[in-house]
């Protein structure tokens, strides 16, 4: 699946703003930023990048159980996490760190998901309504859409005022788009015109499988049968990523019902550090990417523009002192109490649960330690 | 002539047996997500593509409704899928199509069509992974009339169970428990004798016995091992079959020890445990001198990995019922 003329792009992986029709539409988007807010961008996919870095390195040093890799996806969610309002919800899949970030998540709680610590990580009321990772493949598609439903009917949304509407979005991958629960929420979502953009990114492979046993056709056309307008960007454009993201949460917030993004990029590590591409896919492929990427380009064209070695050793500085942030607090995590394990499986009292849980406490009790 | 035994993991004994399978019989088809190049996250089907192609070894899309959906079409044209579930937590999105379709179909057919269809599901803990990777669900198949349900705990039995299990005219769950697919065993590739349905004595002892199944039977062979140590012989049973389950053994067992502590990874209430103690209350119940205990998880989801082995039961669990038992 590659970049057509319909594919909407700003920067050529060359780190050149792209003139073409697909793009004339969104480059005042673009236009209407300022440098300050286009600095940020690369700032999110610089620091996000080396956390991932650093979590791949604790993995290795038996610090995680697992990492699961972002990078060479920083555009497609720095740009689309921009583009969304304080109002809006977010429901991720598990990868998108740089979302999370920039939603307000301290991902201290992404690193206790994969150290084992929690399943959860976070509140999502007190991080910008970005809420819990899903690891189950698909289903969350469905619960962004009953949350758009849920703002259709309070009347939250549609009144015409941006500042005020809101919309939800939701990540998902290519591989996901096979679940019946995403066809479910296309089908929901469309017959309640519910203000969802569903943000697909398309990073070529779901584990070892590739796009083309998921899709015969490119998944932006998808939706399209199910009366969901959807579009096709170069996810690596974190312009483009934000120019039309943009777009189509404000017409679904708007009232204008469901949109589809499809956002083609790629997965340049692992699936997961458990994971080993060599098996499956081609060095050839993967150097192809690498000249693609989305933090080079963008550093051509912010430097095309004047900005200077400061600014990028700044950011290159901040970026080491967030891992290393990272790193002392994922050593200083502890264990987890066994309330965590008892305490929510219920709101109200459970009293086989109860027992089970005293049960415990004097068993542990019981090996006369303080363990 | 001397057998045919080699060593090797319950990995490489699914591995052989599924090569075996596919071997024997064209009918015989895999599917699953990342069965092929990468070989199964486990690599339990690992050149098994490359050796029978990618139409009898197919890696699927990601649905496990699909899945399990098209493997009862492709069942009803003659084939004999076995579908590879990634992880036991993500068996449910297949769930209508086992419980509701699958299940059911030779029922209403009155017999006229087979469902030859095996689901291999990677099951259990204890390898510290993130939720939805560390299960065990086989209570729900178990409890759903229509399927069978086995576990092998054993190189030797994976190896001949799975084949047994692809011979079956019946649709048959196979759970692998996944911290089991790592150390090695004997394997006799020439012959065994127990069928796929039987539940096995895998220690003597005259005083207690304990029933288990899948990775729980190292944990309670050890604990005989401690048991026995401390002076208390302990008989251990190995379930191997969850449905239909294999009484004989079990009740012969407890006539002679009165006393029975059957153990699980998964959460107590309404389990296989519970469905043994039921069993055996009724059909031994005047060779009884104590409650069956059972041993378990704790009726919550699985916790954080951190918290693992709190949740799970261990020796010292498990040895602390055989001492509550022992008491009466
Ligand atoms: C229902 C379900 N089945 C299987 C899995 C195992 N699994 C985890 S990620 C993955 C691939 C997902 O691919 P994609 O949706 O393209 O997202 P990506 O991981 O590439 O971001 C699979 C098969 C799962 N998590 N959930």
């Amino acid at each position: 699946m590659s970049i057509t003329a319909a594919t909407v792009q700003l920067l050529s992986p060359e780190g050149q703003l792209v003139e073409s029709d697909a793009s004339a539409e969104y480059l005042p988007y673009i236009d209407a930023l300022s440098d300050d807010q286009l600095r940020e961008f690369y700032r999110q996919m610089v620091v996000v990048r080396r956390f991932d870095v650093e979590a791949t390195n604790l993995q290795k040093q038996g610090e995680l159980g697992l990492w699961v890799p972002s990078i060479g996806q920083e555009g497609a969610q720095v740009g689309s996490a921009f583009a969304a309002r304080p109002q809006d919800h977010i429901f991720p899949s598990y990868r998108e760190h740089a979302v999370a970030r920039i939603r307000g998540v301290d991902l201290i709680g992404v690193i206790g998901l994969l150290r084992g610590t929690t399943h959860g990580g976070w509140n999502p009321a007190d991080a910008g309504n970005f809420h819990l990772y899903t690891l189950v493949i698909g289903s969350h598609t469905l619960h962004a859409t009953g949350r758009a439903m849920a703002m259709t009917l309070d009347g939250t949304t549609a009144t015409g005022d941006p500042d005020t509407d809101a919309a939800v979005m939701t990540y998902f991958g290519d591989g996901s788009t096979s679940q019946g629960d995403v066809s479910e929420a296309f089908v929901f979502a469309a017959s309640y015109k519910a203000p969802v953009v569903f943000f697909l990114q398309n990073n070529h492979w779901a584990i070892s499988v590739p796009v083309s046993t998921q899709s015969r056709t490119p998944l932006y056309l998808r939706s399209g049968g199910f009366g969901i307008p959807g579009i096709q960007i170069d996810g690596n454009d974190v312009l483009a990523s934000f120019a039309v993201t943009k777009r189509n949460l404000d017409e679904a917030r708007g009232g204008d019902g469901p949109r589809l993004i499809e956002a083609l990029t790629y997965r340049m590590g692992p699936h997961t550090t458990s994971d080993d591409p060599v098996k499956y896919r081609l060095g050839t492929e993967v150097a192809h990417w690498q000249t693609r990427d989305p933090i080079s380009r963008y550093e051509t064209w912010l430097r095309s523009r004047g900005e200077g070695d400061l600014f990028f050793s700044d950011v290159a500085e901040e970026a080491e002192d967030f891992a290393a942030d990272i790193r002392r607090r994922t050593l200083s995590l502890g264990t987890p109490s066994i309330d965590k394990m008892f305490d929510f499986v219920y709101t109200e009292p459970h009293a086989p649960l109860a027992a089970q849980k005293q049960w415990l406490t004097e068993y542990d009790a019981s090996f006369g330690s303080d363990a | 002539m001397t057998p045919n035994v080699q060593t090797m993991p319950m990995a490489k004994a699914l591995n052989a047996g599924l090569r075996k399978a596919l071997g024997d019989d064209p009918k015989v088809l895999l599917m699953g997500e990342d069965i092929g190049p990468l070989g199964g996250v486990f690599r339990i089907t690992e050149g098994l593509q490359a050796e029978f192609g990618p139409n009898r070894v197919m890696d699927t899309p990601l649905a496990e409704s699909g899945i399990i959906g098209t493997a009862i079409g492709l069942a009803m044209g003659g084939y004999r899928p076995v579908c590879e579930i990634q992880f036991d937590g993500f068996i449910f999105p297949g769930f209508d199509q086992i419980t509701s379709q699958l299940a059911k179909m030779t029922n209403r057919h009155e017999g006229q069509v087979a469902m030859p269809i095996v689901i291999r599901v990677p099951y259990g803990g204890h390898i510290g992974a993130v939720e939805h990777h560390q299960e065990s669900p086989e209570a729900y198949f178990a409890h759903t009339p229509g399927l069978r349900v086995v576990s092998p705990s054993t190189p030797h039995d994976a190896y001949w169970m799975i084949q047994e299990a692809i011979a079956s005219d019946d649709p048959v769950m196979f759970f692998e428990p996944k911290s089991r697919y790592w150390p090695k065993g004997e394997v006799n590739l020439d012959s065994h004798d127990a069928p796929l349905h039987s539940s096995a004595v895998v220690r003597e002892g005259t005083e207690i016995t304990l029933v288990g199944h899948g990775a729980m039977m190292s944990v309670l062979l050890a604990s005989a091992e401690l048991a026995a140590e401390e002076g208390t012989s302990v008989e251990v049973i190995d379930l191997r079959s969850l449905s239909p389950i294999d009484y004989a053994p079990i009740v012969a067992s407890v006539q002679k020890t009165g006393r029975l502590v059957v153990a699980a990874e998964a959460p107590g209430s309404f389990s296989v445990s519970s469905e043994i103690a039921a069993t055996v209350t009724e059909r031994a119940f005047y060779s009884l001198e104590a409650p069956v205990l059972r041993v378990s998880a704790f009726d919550a989801p699985f916790p954080p990995a951190k918290l693992e082995t709190t949740y799970l039961p261990d020796a010292d669990r498990v040895l602390e019922a055989v001492d509550r038992a022992m008491a009466y």
